[in-house]
C-alpha cells in the first residue's frame, strides 16, 4: 500500500516537474509547480512529517505560489518566444549522465536496509517541532523573524511607485 | 515488501527533481521560469532533509526544512519585487535582453 | 462482519451521508438567507413556489441546470474549466474533518460522528482554505476579460491578507486547549458554558472570536467585504463569464465555505457539540421546549382567520414541529440527536449572523478593506495572542 502511494505521487511529482521546465507559458509552469508541491506534501505524510506537510501546503503552495501567480497575472507575461539558440540539445544528454551518476552513488551509499513505512516515525507532530523550535533552535528562529522583516521592507521599497 | 518503501527511492526522487530544477535554471530564458526552477531545487532539498530525518529518527531534519521554507518565502518576495522593477525598466522578461552593461 | 468493521467501508458510508446532507443544506441555506434578508427588509421573500417558498431551491437548481452552458470563445479552456472545480473541491474538503457529535453505536459498529480525525485537523482546514484562493485567481485570469481579472486579483489579495489575522485568532484558543485535533478540541471544552473557549481559562477569548468572525467574513467574500464579486461593481467580478453549472459551483463553494467557517468558530470558541449546562439540570429538554413553542406558534397563526393563504401549510408545520419535539424526548435517539442538535444550533446561529450582517451593512471600498486588515486587525490579533500566551504561561504549573 505504501509502495503504491509512493509510486503514484512520485510519478505525479516528476511529470509536473518536467512540465515546469518544458512549458512555454509561465502560468502553466506555476500551476505544475503547485502540483509538485502537493505531491511532495503527500510524500512528507508518508515519512511521518505531518507538520511539515501542512506547512508545505499552507506556506509554499498556498502563499508563495499565489505570489508567483499574482506577479505573472500582473505582468501579463505571455508565452516565451523562440529567440537565440537553445542549449537543450547538447545539454540533455549531459544532464542524464549527471543524474545517472547521482542515482548510482545514492544507491551505493544507502543500501536498501532502511524501509519507510507509514507510521514508522511519530516524532514529526506539532508538539515535537514546537519544543525543538523554542529550545534547541531558538536562535535561528529569532534570526529568521528578522530575515522576514528585512524581506518585507525590501519588497515594499523595491516595488513602490516613485513619488515625483 | 509491499508495505514498505526503500529509503533510497526517496533520495533518488529528490535527485531527479533537483536535476530538473538545474536544467530549468540553465536552459530557460524567461526570468519567472528560472525563479520557479530555483523553488523546485529547494523543494528537492527539503525532501532530502525529511528523508534523512526519518532515517535517523530525529526531528532536526524537519526543523531544517522549516527554515528552508521561511528563507524561500523571503527570497520569493524580494526576488519578485526585483523582477517587477526590472520589468518596469526594460519591459521584457527575457534574461538575454537585460544586457545593457555588456560591451 | 469484517467488511462492516473495515475503515474504508465505514468511511464510504459516512462520506455518502455527509455529502447528501451537505448538498441539501447548501440548497436550503440559500432559501434561509433569502427569507432572512426579506424579513429584515419587511417583505415576505420567496413565497409562491411550494408552501412558504420551500421548493424555491428546487426551482433554482432546475433553472441553473437547464441554462445554456456557454463557453466564451477566447478563454483559456483548461483553466476556465478547472477553476470552479478547484473552488468546489477545496470547500468540500474541509468538511471531512469536522466532528458533528460524540461516539455513537450504529448496529454492530461503534464510530465517531466525524469522517476522520487528524491530529493536525486545524492545519488541514487552513490548508484547504489556502488552496481555495487558486479557484478564484484562475477564474479571473482564464476569463480573458479585464473586469474579471481585476475582480479575481482583488478577491485573492483580500483572501490571503485576511488569512493572517484568522490564523492568529485561531492560535489563541489553541493555546488554551493545547491540541490541534478537532475531536480533542471539543472534548477539552466539556463541562458547561464557562468551559467553552470563549469564556474559559485565564483570558476569555472574546477578542479572538470577534477577530475570527471578521476575518471569516472576508475569507468567504461576504458582505461587508464582497466588493470583488458584487453585482453592481466590476460587472460581477471574477465569475462574470461563467454560466449555469459552473456559476452554481462557485455559488455552492461560497456557501460551503460559510458552513466550514461557522463550524470552525463553533468548534474553536463555542464548545462544539457540548451542551451549555449539564444534563442533570435539564439541558436535554431544551430542544423539546424550543420545537414545542414553534409548533404551538405555528398552529396558533394557522388558525387565525386573517391568514387565508396559510390555512393549510402553517398548521401542518405546527404538527410537524410538535412531532419533532416528541422525538427529542425518546431516550433511544438522545445519545446522538442531542449533541447534533447543539452543534447545528450553534453553527446555525453563526450562519444567521452572516445573513443578518448581509442584510444590514453596506460594503467596504477596496482600499478601506485592505487598510483595515493590515493596520488594525493584524495588530489586534497579535496583541491578543501575546496577552493570551502570557496569561497561560503565568497560570500553568
Amino acid at each position: 500500500m505504501d509502495v503504491i502511494l509512493f509510486l503514484i505521487f512520485a510519478v505525479v511529482a516528476v511529470v509536473c516537474a518536467i512540465n515546469v521546465v518544458v512549458q512555454t507559458h509561465p502560468i502553466s509552469s506555476a500551476l505544475s509547480l503547485v502540483g509538485v508541491m502537493g505531491s511532495l506534501a503527500v510524500l512528507y505524510l508518508l515519512l511521518g512529517a505531518e507538520f511539515i506537510a501542512a506547512a508545505q501546503v499552507i506556506v509554499y503552495a498556498g502563499a508563495i505560489m499565489v505570489l508567483f501567480v499574482f506577479v505573472i497575472m500582473l505582468l501579463n507575461a505571455g508565452a516565451e518566444t523562440k529567440k537565440g539558440r537553445s542549449y537543450l540539445i547538447p545539454g540533455a544528454p549531459l544532464l542524464i549522465v549527471f543524474l545517472g551518476l547521482m542515482a548510482f552513488f545514492v544507491q551505493r551509499i544507502f543500501p536498501d536496509n532502511t524501509m519507510v513505512r507509514f507510521g514508522g516515525f511519530t516524532g514529526g507532530g506539532p508538539k515535537e517541532i514546537g519544543t525543538a523550535l523554542f529550545t534547541t533552535y531558538l536562535l535561528p528562529f529569532e534570526v529568521t523573524s528578522i530575515l522576514i522583516l528585512v524581506a518585507i521592507i525590501g519588497a515594499i521599497v523595491l516595488a513602490r511607485k516613485e513619488i515625483e | 515488501m509491499m508495505s514498505a518503501v526503500p529509503i533510497s527511492w526517496f533520495l533518488t526522487l529528490s535527485a531527479i527533481l533537483f536535476a530538473l530544477g538545474v536544467a530549468g535554471f540553465l536552459f530557460r530564458r524567461n526570468i519567472i521560469t528560472v525563479f520557479m526552477s530555483i523553488e523546485l531545487m529547494l523543494n528537492a532539498v527539503n525532501l532530502s532533509f525529511v528523508t534523512f530525518s526519518y532515517q535517523h529518527k530525529e526531528v532536526a531534519g524537519h526543523l531544517f526544512t522549516f527554515f528552508v521554507m521561511v528563507v524561500a518565502a523571503a527570497e520569493a518576495a524580494v526576488g519578485l519585487a526585483i523582477i517587477l522593477t526590472v520589468f518596469k525598466g526594460r519591459s521584457t522578461l527575457n534574461i538575454d535582453d537585460v544586457n545593457s552593461m555588456k560591451n | 462482519m469484517e467488511l462492516l468493521d473495515s475503515f474504508i467501508f465505514i468511511s464510504l458510508i459516512k462520506a455518502a451521508v455527509i455529502f447528501a446532507v451537505l448538498m441539501t443544506t447548501l440548497a436550503y441555506l440559500q432559501w434561509v438567507e433569502r427569507k432572512v434578508i426579506a424579513h429584515v427588509q419587511v417583505r415576505p421573500g420567496p413565497y409562491r413556489v411550494g408552501p412558504h417558498g420551500l421548493l424555491q431551491p428546487l426551482a433554482d437548481v432546475i433553472k441553473l441546470l437547464t441554462k445554456e452552458d456557454l463557453v466564451p470563445p477566447y478563454v483559456n479552456k483548461p483553466l476556465y474549466l478547472l477553476a470552479p472545480f478547484l473552488a468546489m473541491t477545496m470547500a468540500l474538503l474541509s468538511i471531512s474533518v469536522i466532528p458533528f457529535g460524540p461516539q455513537i453505536q450504529v448496529g454492530p459498529v461503534k464510530t465517531w460522528m466525524q469522517m476522520t480525525d487528524l491530529n493536525i485537523g486545524v492545519l488541514f482546514i487552513l490548508a484547504a482554505s489556502s488552496m481555495g484562493v487558486y479557484g478564484i485567481a484562475l477564474a479571473g485570469w482564464a476569463s480573458n476579460n479585464k473586469y474579471a481579472l481585476i475582480g479575481g486579483l482583488r478577491s485573492s489579495a483580500q483572501m490571503i491578507s485576511y488569512e493572517l489575522p484568522m490564523s492568529l485568532a485561531i492560535a489563541a484558543p489553541l493555546l488554551i486547549s493545547n491540541t490541534l485535533s478537532l475531536r480533542q478540541l471539543v472534548e477539552t471544552q466539556a463541562g458547561g458554558i464557562f468551559n467553552w473557549n470563549i469564556l474559559h481559562g485565564p483570558f476569555p477569548q472574546i477578542i479572538s472570536f470577534i477577530v475570527f468572525m471578521i476575518a471569516a467574513f472576508a475569507e468567504t467574500n461576504r458582505v461587508p467585504f464582497d466588493l470583488p464579486e458584487a453585482e453592481n461593481e466590476l460587472v460581477a467580478g471574477f465569475h462574470t463569464e461563467y454560466s449555469s453549472m459552473k456559476f452554481a459551483s462557485f455559488f455552492m463553494a461560497e456557501y460551503a465555505n460559510m458552513i466550514t467557517v461557522s463550524a470552525m468558530a463553533t468548534l474553536l470558541f463555542l464548545g462544539g457539540w457540548m451542551a451549555p449546562w449539564p444534563v442533570a439540570w435539564g439541558s436535554s429538554l431544551v430542544p423539546t421546549v424550543i420545537f414545542a413553542i414553534a409548533g404551538v406558534t405555528a398552529l396558533y397563526h394557522g388558525a387565525h382567520p386573517a391568514r387565508k393563504r396559510d390555512k393549510v401549510s402553517l398548521p401542518v408545520f405546527g404538527v410537524i414541529f410538535l412531532i419533532i419535539a416528541g422525538v427529542f424526548l425518546l431516550p433511544v435517539v438522545q445519545s446522538w440527536l442531542l449533541p447534533l442538535f447543539w452543534f447545528v444550533a450553534k453553527t446555525g446561529a453563526i450562519l444567521f449572523l452572516f445573513m443578518w450582517v448581509r442584510a444590514t451593512l453596506p460594503r467596504f471600498r477596496y482600499d478601506q478593506l485592505m487598510g483595515f486588515t493590515w493596520k488594525f486587525l493584524f495588530p489586534v490579533a497579535m496583541l491578543n495572542l501575546l496577552v493570551t500566551s502570557f496569561l497561560v504561561a503565568w497560570t500553568t504549573k
